[in-house]
């Protein structure tokens, strides 16, 4: 028992230095910049320690908590997608005056809480994980307490979020009333015989994972957070819970509900095309940019569930690449989101960035290459993340769902051209504000040469994602 | 391993760009700089395709100076290599790139090392869709292109180019999603992508009309078949000279070598079946549009019409099944390719002095530019199909090649010989003759050395090709042969099992 501690060392690791952050901006004044520094640094160690870790799939804590390749690679993610999160938005922290100690704890608490969702094997220590999660997006979303609209969204955020976790929950009692366990391998193993209980159970856990991912018909609050928030807390959103998310909702699919794959593919369908099409057709309208992205993840979560619910080994690890540059595409965009400031302000407006591409090419030149991935034009990787996808729904021949999928892409391609043209097309306004900011031109040059470099050697990730298998 | 040459000449113009991208304009009108670097990438990448071109052994059917190489593991590997077919849409790109380059020196006012750029990476992607051996890499060069051309029309474009930009954009990305599916599925379907497995192992009959289908949508959007044309003459008429020049001479042709090496290669037996809606849609394409196109009054939309008929005869020669019909097909998209080009140059040069597209703005223009209306004639005639010029050989052959097949279609298809020369020469008399009014023309000067340059080059290939087209037909001959050796066995042993 106590040899497993062993296998929780970045755990261990990232909530100590919680601690130590926490009392050292407490007793210390004006700490943010120094905790915010020393937050950069410790992902870098946890992402050491989590490769350090040797171990071969294995379960600690009365298999409770699941060590697999699946699960550090989508910590790993995590990680590295808040790496560049956190080092993107800290002159945006500044510039709102939000520089407060906690955010960057906060940030920490939520990670923490991504990992035990992604590792877990119970439903318990799922749930516990998963509220941790919540409840740290909850501050982070109303973090600019003195702006009406942030703490709107924090307010809109945690009523909404807090019904589905208690779906969520419900979900669960029910299934362990009816399964007898909160193992996962124990529910795989009792679920099998076709019992409306665990349907029921499954329908409402799946409710409460939909939510979380944001995908439809459980979206609303999706555009109303990411336009309230400050854009630092979005960017989080646009990408780091939806890894978690996705990643739990891959365990779930198959590992307890594998036994039921007839139940819910057709539900998951359902919701992948429905989120395809919303996201598609509702951000035509948008203006605000970060409106826009919103639904735009709304879209991209329709593709990476259509992967999940083909229920087939290479349905999954389609999804894995998909989150994967699902995230490279939004640190870029994001990255853009932040240089968007003119006269000292931070504009969100869309309109606003009309011809842009003379005053500052380079940086145009980057979000145009984003935005044609994120509209899945080859041969930049929003296009390999697509066909990946579509492979295997095809290979479990759902056409129809490849059809929906491929034309919506085409009616998604028009909101994101639709911001090319303003940039490129239109006649230019003032520059944006110049600041030297080698974080956000980190992560964009970054974002950039992955996305616009992937097509060379698309199998770079299939050596690491092959080795891992299904639980 | 030989050196490989298929992946030189495909990524050199990438390396171009980037050393165009590279450099520094002197002030904001000049750059010298980028444009040298342009040229001699797009020269060297000319000349480079003509050693392959005399290299290339023209009495193999098998594909030649193949590369392969793991791509993506487990799944598809990256294949190149080329056949007759090919390397003549590859020698037409790689001489049509140049020509672009220097027309645009004159007519391109702002930003023009972006615009070079855009052209050097669309002439990557173009080549990259006729080298390409296996269905996913060609699909990635096929759409990769949309990115460039949609930047070409909308940022250096006419009044209406957002518009015109758009429409291209997403008609042409909604008819190819489906051949998406289409190359997934056969791999489901064969176990591979690659396009000579593919050839041998043969598709399963009960699939191939659907399959068939998906590609048809793509192909018929880029040819362009009526009725889904309606996007050419929006993004000829806003796009710069330079961008309706590789639309009108190369992007229309990767449907054409689309449908001979994928849709007549791989689905013989779809290809058979659907010959009566190709025949149709042909035949409307080619009266229809002949007709639209004399009404028009912008001499752009009129030459993007008569752009849409040729191709008409294109698909037509190539659903003929036959020698003649299939090697007409192809000379038609070379020649075509050069003399639609040529007279969207003629219509750049008077656009860049008088800034009016309209045909009744002009009228006399014989009298100030003597040189130009001399040259302009050469490629009128070629448009209507003049014996002596390159485009005579296609359309006559394609005709032939369809009389051998069905009459009816043939004899409709010639009346659009007849409104060709209609349209073209009511064009070329509204234009350089009549009374001289405008007195913006009388202003005018003749041809620029570089203009006459282009324009004589491009001249002398369409009269040479007109009067002896042996070296085209040397070149397709045997990969001709060898596809219609293919669908015929093909058809004759399923055919026996029926």
């Amino acid at each position: 028992m106590i040899n497993a501690i062993y296998f929780l060392i970045p755990e261990i690791f990232l909530s100590l230095s919680v601690f130590v952050f926490i009392i050292f901006g407490v007793f210390k004044k004006n700490s943010f910049d120094l905790i915010y520094k020393a937050t950069i640094i410790i992902i870098p160690v946890v992402i050491f320690l989590i490769l350090n870790n040797n171990f071969e799939n294995i379960k600690i804590f009365n298999n409770s908590f699941a060590l697999d390749e699946f699960s550090s690679f989508m910590k790993i993610l995590i990680l590295v997608s808040s790496f560049f999160v956190l080092i993107m938005s800290k002159k945006y922290i500044q510039d709102i005056k939000n520089n407060k100690f906690e955010y960057p704890v906060i940030m920490l608490i939520a990670i923490l809480g991504m990992f035990f969702m992604v590792s877990s094997n119970d439903l318990i220590l799922f749930y516990l994980g998963l509220e941790l999660q919540s409840l740290s997006l909850y501050i982070l979303a109303s973090i600019d307490r003195d702006n009406l609209r942030s703490s709107e969204a924090g307010i809109k955020y945690f009523v909404l979020s807090a019904l589905s976790s208690g779906l969520l929950l419900y979900g669960c009692s029910l299934l362990y009333g009816f399964t007898g366990s909160t193992n996962f391998q124990v529910i795989s193993n009792n679920v099998g015989d076709i019992n409306i209980g665990t349907i029921f159970a499954m329908i409402f856990i799946l409710v409460g994972l939909a939510f979380k991912v944001s995908a439809v018909p459980f979206h609303m609050w999706t555009p109303d957070v990411y336009e309230g928030s400050p854009t630092s807390v979005t960017s989080f959103f646009a990408i780091v819970p939806k890894i978690a998310g996705i990643a739990v909702f891959i365990r779930f699919m198959y590992s307890p509900f594998q036994n039921i794959l007839d139940q819910w593919q057709y539900i998951l369908v359902f919701i992948s095309i429905a989120s395809m099409i919303l996201g598609a057709v509702a951000a035509i309208n948008q203006k605000n940019i970060k409106r826009l992205i919103a639904y735009s993840s709304i879209s991209h979560m329709g593709y990476a569930i259509a992967g999940i619910s083909t229920g087939t080994e290479s349905g999954f690890k389609s999804t894995i690449i998909y989150i994967l540059i699902y995230s490279a595409m939004n640190i870029g965009f994001f990255a853009f989101v932040f240089l968007m400031k003119r006269s000292g302000k931070y504009i969100e407006d869309i309109n606003e960035l009309s011809g842009i591409s003379k005053n500052h090419p380079l940086a145009a030149l980057s979000l145009l290459i984003v935005l044609f991935s994120l509209a899945g034009i080859p041969p930049l990787a929003g296009f390999f993340a697509k066909f990946y996808i579509f492979m295997s729904v095809i290979e479990s021949g759902m056409y129809a769902l490849a059809i929906i999928g491929l034309v919506t892409t085409v009616v998604s391609a028009f909101y994101y051209i639709r911001i090319v043209k303003v940039m490129y097309f239109d006649s230019p306004k003032k520059p944006f504000e110049n600041f030297k900011n080698y974080g956000v031109y980190g992560s964009l040059i970054f974002s950039c040469i992955f996305l616009s470099s992937f097509f060379m050697y698309p199998s770079i990730f299939n050596g690491i994602i092959s080795k891992i298998n299904i639980f | 391993m030989n050196f490989p040459i298929l992946s030189s000449i495909t990524f050199l113009p990438l390396i171009g760009a980037f050393f165009v991208f590279l450099t520094k304009s002197e002030s904001n009108q000049v750059n010298k700089g980028a444009i040298y670097v342009s040229l001699f990438t797009s020269f060297a990448n000319f000349f480079l395709v003509l050693f392959l071109w005399y290299s290339f052994d023209k009495s193999s059917p098998n594909f030649q100076f193949v590369e392969e190489a793991v791509w993506i593991s487990g799944f598809i590997k990256f294949k190149f290599g080329i056949d007759g077919i090919s390397i003549l849409f590859i020698l037409l790109t790689a001489f049509i790139i140049p020509i672009c380059v220097i027309s645009c020196v004159n007519s391109i006012k702002n930003r023009l090392k972006e615009f070079l750029i855009a052209i050097l990476v669309l002439e990557t992607f173009m080549i990259g869709v006729f080298c390409s051996l296996d269905l996913v890499i060609f699909y990635l060069f096929f759409e990769a292109g949309l990115i460039p051309m949609f930047l070409i029309i909308g940022i250096w474009g006419g009044p209406r180019r957002v518009y015109s930009a758009f429409k291209f954009f997403l008609f042409t990305l909604l008819g190819s999603v489906l051949m998406l599916i289409a190359i997934i599925s056969i791999y489901w379907i064969t176990g591979t992508t690659d396009v000579t497995e593919i050839y041998k192992i043969k598709i399963p009959a009960e699939f191939q009309n659907l399959l068939w289908l998906a590609f048809f949508s793509s192909f018929a959007v880029k040819m362009p078949m009526w009725p889904v044309h309606t996007w050419l003459p929006d993004a000829h008429v806003e796009a710069p000279t330079a961008g309706s020049v590789i639309l009108a001479a190369i992007l229309l042709k990767m449907a054409g070598y689309g449908f001979l090496r994928f849709s007549v290669g791989m689905f013989p037996l779809a290809s058979e079946y659907f010959t009566p809606l190709v025949f149709t849609l042909s035949v409307i394409a080619i009266i229809y549009t002949s007709l639209v196109a004399l009404m028009q009054d912008d001499m752009k939309k009129l030459i993007a019409y008569s752009s849409v008929a040729h191709m008409g005869y294109v698909t037509l020669g190539i659903f003929t099944f036959n020698k003649q019909g299939i090697e007409g097909g192809i000379i038609q998209m070379f020649s075509h390719g050069l003399i639609s080009a040529a007279l969207f140059l003629c219509v750049g040069v008077l656009y860049d002095r008088a800034h009016s597209r309209l045909i009744n703005n002009y009228g006399g223009v014989v009298n100030i530019l003597p040189k130009y209306s001399f040259i302009l004639m050469i490629f009128v005639l070629g448009t209507l199909g003049l014996p002596g010029t390159s485009g005579f050989v296609g359309e006559f052959l394609v005709l032939v090649g369809a009389f051998k097949v069905n009459f009816l279609v043939a004899i409709l298809a010639s009346i659009g010989v007849v409104l060709a020369a209609a349209y073209i020469l009511w064009l070329y008399k509204r234009v350089i003759f009549g009374k001289l009014e405008n007195n913006q023309i009388k202003e005018m000067k003749d041809l620029n050395k570089s203009e006459m340059g282009v324009l004589v080059s491009i001249g002398i290939l369409v009269i040479f090709f007109g009067f002896y087209p042996e070296p085209l037909f040397n070149t397709v001959n045997v990969s001709v042969d060898n596809l219609i050796n293919n669908y015929n066995m093909e058809i004759n042993r399923l055919s026996v099992l029926k």
